[in-house]
């Protein structure tokens, strides 16, 4: 191969960040264990990923040493529990580099980041003083795609619902990428608010925004992307992305289940009416009405979940010590060789983009007319963990004409040993099915 | 795992080469007909179940469905164990394949009543997969009721 020259001291060719994978593993007590007699291959992190003991280290410390409620004490215990809530919440905000701790809230998962952002346009619809790029009624309209994981969906067909407005959607090419043809035509002075998946938690499909973001702005709508399976994979830069909220979960990021975020511009959440009601949400209370707190504690009411918060935090310092973007090359790399690898299997066939390119490291595919359910058998049978199903985004599974399909995803984690044997588990399903 | 304690060839048989498959017509114009759609929502299977009866005999168990080789499997069963039966003697059986398919591994089958139907004694080690295999049952369940016969509790045994 030639390569022209780099001059020394610039990044040279090779120069890829890069980390230690069996220190890494080290760090996960559960992949020690065995499955059915075999070594666990886990390959299903897009569903949940594993939790390295730092981040269990801390989940137990909290409850051992800190426990308490947090915003509401003056004593120590209180006061320990609230540093450490409320530093999680910060570590947070660097991680996806937004310009203010209180644009960073606190939820259950993804699910409720978005039914949050869903239910405060119903909300502001109802109220005459509702900020108008929150107000929908019949004539708006909300776009979302095809390629959507169902709680990007299902929240917006229920406020189409309850407000009048109108439900559209881009739709997915062959190639398994969104198809933007019909951009100004989707995307127009109608449109309140595009709800888009960052990265397809079916397709592995890594949808580029900057087209979309140009034509929300024009057109005066507001973007929300779904991070959940991009914010644990990449580097990620909510001022570079541009859009005005992100949603991400914990559990797929080597934190415990039970929290998520909520990210928005600080001047939206300001101006978005609250969703729940309850304590640590309010300002002051009077039987005759209440007064509500700014966010981010205005859509975190009651008791959040803290020592889920706290090791959050942990989960952020882990993956920032190892480096999101060494993360990010150790994915692609293990994506390109999965890529061939799966290749060589005769009746295989990859739904989404087949080369590594505007794709992370989850791939979905179909084994001859094998069920994925009896795909996913055998393959547990070995010790592979793998997702079967439709993956909670069954339009994509209608889209490309099966009910079904077998997935692998790949974390921090994952090794080509792991992919390898992936391969000789289909091997085995072919014979068992063939 | 054993895995061929889940796949018995016998259930591989009845997916390869599933017997009775395609919803079909009564032959008698005076049968009562109905069918019932069930679907996992979990792994998008789907199964119809169509039953054609006098009200005393099923005469046809017929189905169509796509789905996983359990769930194909034990819709081919199904159609193979209670088609020409009494209805009594068909809820009988259905009973008994409930009762194995609950039973977490631990009910002995019995052949005289259930057939083929013993090979899915490995599946109910598989919590997963149980619901796979009750697909068509249940769906039969519905059909069945909604054709006259099983609905009244005198009908199914307690």
């Amino acid at each position: 191969m030639s390569a022209i020259a780099i001059p020394a001291g610039m990044p040279q060719y090779d120069d890829v960040p890069r980390y230690d994978v069996a220190a890494v593993r080290a760090d996960f007590p559960i992949l020690d264990r065995e499955v059915n007699g075999h070594r666990l291959v886990y390959l299903d992190s897009a569903n949940t990923s594993h939790k390295p003991r730092q981040v269990l280290d801390v989940l137990a410390e909290h409850y051992a040493m800190h426990n308490a409620n947090v915003s509401r004490s003056v004593h120590t215990l209180g006061t320990e529990a609230t540093e450490a809530y409320e530093g999680a919440r910060a570590k947070v905000a660097a991680f996806v580099n937004a310009p203010s701790v209180d644009e960073v809230v606190f939820t259950k998962n993804s699910t409720e980041a978005i039914n949050i952002v869903a239910y405060a346009f119903s909300n502001a619809s109802l109220r005459p003083d509702g900020d108008p790029r929150f107000r929908l009624g019949p004539g708006d309209e909300i776009v979302i795609s095809e390629m959507e994981h169902h709680s990007n969906i299902v929240p917006w067909q229920l406020l189409a619902e309850r407000t009048g407005a109108t439900l559209r959607w881009f739709s997915v090419t062959d190639a398994g990428r969104l198809d933007e043809s019909g951009l100004d035509e989707l995307v127009t002075e109608r449109t309140k608010i595009v709800s888009l998946v960052h990265m397809s938690n079916i397709l592995g499909t890594v949808n580029a925004t900057s087209r979309i973001t140009a034509r929300v702005r024009a057109v005066g709508a507001l973007l929300l992307l779904d991070c959940s399976q991009s914010v644990p994979h990449m580097p990620m830069d909510v001022v570079d992305l541009d859009a005005d909220f992100i949603v991400f979960t914990g559990h797929k990021m080597c934190a415990p289940t039970g929290i998520g975020v909520l990210w928005g511009r600080a001047e939206l959440l300001a101006a978005m009416p609250p969703v729940f009601g309850g304590g640590s949400m309010i300002e002051t209370v009077s039987m005759a009405g209440s007064t509500f707190a700014a966010p981010p504690a205005r859509f975190e009411a009651g008791t959040p979940p803290i020592a889920e918060a706290v090791a959050l935090g942990a989960a952020v310092d882990y993956l920032t010590g190892i480096g999101m973007p060494a993360i990010q090359w150790h994915e692609k790399q293990l994506t390109a060789y999965a890529l061939d690898a799966l290749a060589s299997v005769p009746d295989l066939r990859i739904f989404g983009p087949t080369v590594p390119v505007g794709r992370g490291g989850t791939i979905s595919f179909a084994l001859g007319d094998v069920h994925p359910h009896d795909v996913g058998q055998v393959l547990d049978s070995l010790g592979v963990q793998v997702r079967v199903g439709h993956h909670c985004a069954r339009p994509v599974c209608t889209r490309f004409g099966v009910p079904a399909t077998t997935r692998a995803s790949f974390y921090l984690y994952t090794t080509t040993e792991e992919i390898d044997a992936l391969v000789a588990g289909l091997e085995k399903v072919r014979k068992v099915f063939g | 795992m054993q895995l061929e304690s889940l796949y018995q060839e016998i259930i591989l048989d009845h997916y390869k080469r599933p017997h009775g498959r395609g919803l079909r017509d009564a032959g008698d114009p005076a049968s009562r007909v109905a069918e019932a759609h069930h679907v996992n929502p979990t792994c998008g299977d789907e199964v119809t179940v169509r039953v054609a009866t006098d009200g005393a005999v099923l005469h046809d168990v017929s189905y169509d469905g796509m789905g996983c080789s359990i769930s194909q499997a034990s819709a081919s069963v199904l159609h193979e164990l209670l088609t020409g039966r009494a209805a009594g003697e068909a809820f009988e059986v259905h009973e008994a394949f409930v009762e194995l398919m609950s039973g977490r591994g631990q009910v002995t089958p019995d052949e005289d009543v259930l057939g083929d139907g013993v090979a899915f004694a490995g599946v109910a080690r598989y919590p997963a997969r149980v619901k796979c295999a009750l697909l068509p049952w249940m769906a039969f369940k519905d059909a069945a009721a909604r054709a006259g016969v099983g609905a009244s509790p005198t009908e199914v045994k307690a």
